[in-house]
C-alpha cells in the first residue's frame, strides 16, 4: 500500500468530484481544503509525475457524440498468443487489451468514432488473425467508473510533505 | 438511443486539446483558450454545456487505483433472467468495488452471460467476497456465473480522436 500524505489524499478525494468552471479553479478547490493555489498545483503535478494520478482533466463519454466502445474476445491458441497480441495491439482502434484466464483468453476494447468504423475494425481483426471474433457491444450501462474511498483521506495527521 | 451530438471543428479541437489533460496552471481554461485562439470564457462555457449534456462525465483527477493498492480485478459475468436484468443490474452497479457494469448480448451456446460487472479489490479474496455479495443480490434470477481474472495487461491507452 502506498503511503499517501493526508493532504494528498484529501485533494484526490475532492478532485474525484468536479473541478469548478471558474477562472481560478485550483484556488477555489484549495480554499475548500485550506490550501493555497500553489500548493494544489504543486501536489497535482507531483501526483501525476509519480503516477498516483493517471490523468487530470475532462473525462469524455464519446458515445454521446456517436463514438462507440465495443468489448470483444478471441479464443487464441496458446502457441499463437504473443503473435496475435501483437497484431491486435497494433490496431489504433484498440484501447485496452487484457489476457484473461478463460477459453476466451484475449479481451480487448475497440474505441471507434462511428458504427461503420467499429464494423470495419472487427472485420480487420477477423481477417488478420483468422479467428472468430466474439463481439459483446454494450446494450445498457448501469454504472461506470470505480469510486473507492481514498485511504487516509480522513485522517487527522497534517503537515508538510 | 439518444441522437448523437454533432461536433463542429472547434469542438473537435477543444476535445483534442483537453482529452489527455488540463494544463496545471492557475488559469487552465484561459491557457486552453490561448492554444485555440479563443477566450477562456468560451472554453468554460462549452465545457459546461458538455457536462450538462453528458459528453463530459466529470472534470477532475483519475487515480491510478493500482498505485493505491487496488491490485486485483475480476470481470464477473452472469446469466440473469432477461425480465429482471435491468432492475438487478442497477443494484449491482451501486455496490462498492464495482466499476463498469453493463448488459451485453449472450452468444449461445458458449457464452450464456448477459450481465458484466467488473470487480476491484486489494486482493483476489476481496474480489471473491464481492462476488458472493453480487451472487446473493441476484439470487434465483441468476442461472450461471463465472469470473475472468486478468493475468496480463497487453495494451492500455486512452481514447484518441483521430485527425487534427
Amino acid at each position: 500500500m502506498l503511503g499517501l500524505h493526508p493532504r494528498d489524499a484529501r485533494l484526490i478525494e475532492r478532485l474525484h468530484g468536479d473541478l469548478p468552471l471558474t477562472d481560478h479553479p485550483f484556488a477555489a478547490v484549495g480554499a475548500e481544503l485550506g490550501m493555497d493555489e500553489d500548493e494544489v498545483l504543486e501536489r497535482l503535478r507531483r501526483l501525476l509525475s509519480q503516477g498516483v494520478l493517471t490523468r487530470f482533466g475532462p473525462l469524455y463519454q464519446i458515445e454521446r457524440a456517436g463514438g462507440q466502445f465495443v468489448l470483444a474476445a478471441l479464443e487464441v491458441p496458446p502457441e499463437r498468443f504473443d503473435a496475435v497480441a501483437q497484431q491486435i495491439n497494433a490496431l489504433p482502434e484498440v484501447a485496452h487489451n487484457y489476457r484473461r484466464e478463460h477459453a476466451f483468453n484475449m479481451w480487448f476494447v475497440l474505441a471507434c468514432e462511428s458504427a461503420a468504423q467499429t464494423a470495419a475494425a472487427l472485420a480487420r481483426v477477423a481477417e488478420l488473425t483468422g479467428l472468430p471474433v466474439h463481439a459483446f457491444p454494450k446494450e445498457r450501462e448501469y454504472f461506470v467508473e470505480l469510486r473507492l474511498p481514498i485511504p487516509h483521506a480522513h485522517g487527522d495527521a497534517d503537515g508538510p510533505g | 438511443m439518444v441522437t448523437p451530438m454533432a461536433l463542429d471543428d472547434f469542438d473537435r479541437r477543444l476535445i483534442g486539446a483537453t482529452q489527455s489533460g488540463l494544463p496545471l496552471v492557475p488559469r487552465p481554461y484561459e491557457a486552453v483558450g490561448a492554444m485555440l485562439g479563443v477566450s477562456g470564457e468560451l472554453v468554460r462555457e462549452r465545457l459546461g454545456q458538455w457536462l450538462a449534456s453528458g459528453l463530459i462525465r466529470r472534470i477532475g483527477a483519475v487515480p491510478n487505483h493500482y498505485r493505491l493498492g487496488v491490485v486485483a480485478n475480476g470481470m464477473t459475468v452472469w446469466d440473469v433472467d432477461d425480465a429482471r436484468v435491468d432492475e438487478l443490474g442497477a443494484q449491482v452497479g451501486a455496490l462498492s468495488g464495482v466499476s463498469h457494469c453493463y448488459r451485453r448480448p449472450r452468444e449461445l451456446p458458449r457464452w450464456p452471460y448477459n450481465l458484466f460487472a467488473m470487480l476491484h479489490g486489494r486482493s483476489r479474496e476481496e474480489v471473491e467476497a464481492q462476488r458472493l455479495q453480487v451472487r446473493a443480490l441476484l439470487g434465483s434470477a441468476c442461472r450461471a456465473d463465472d469470473v475472468l481474472y486478468s493475468s496480463a495487461i497487453l495494451k492500455k491507452t486512452g481514447l484518441r480522436l483521430s485527425g487534427d
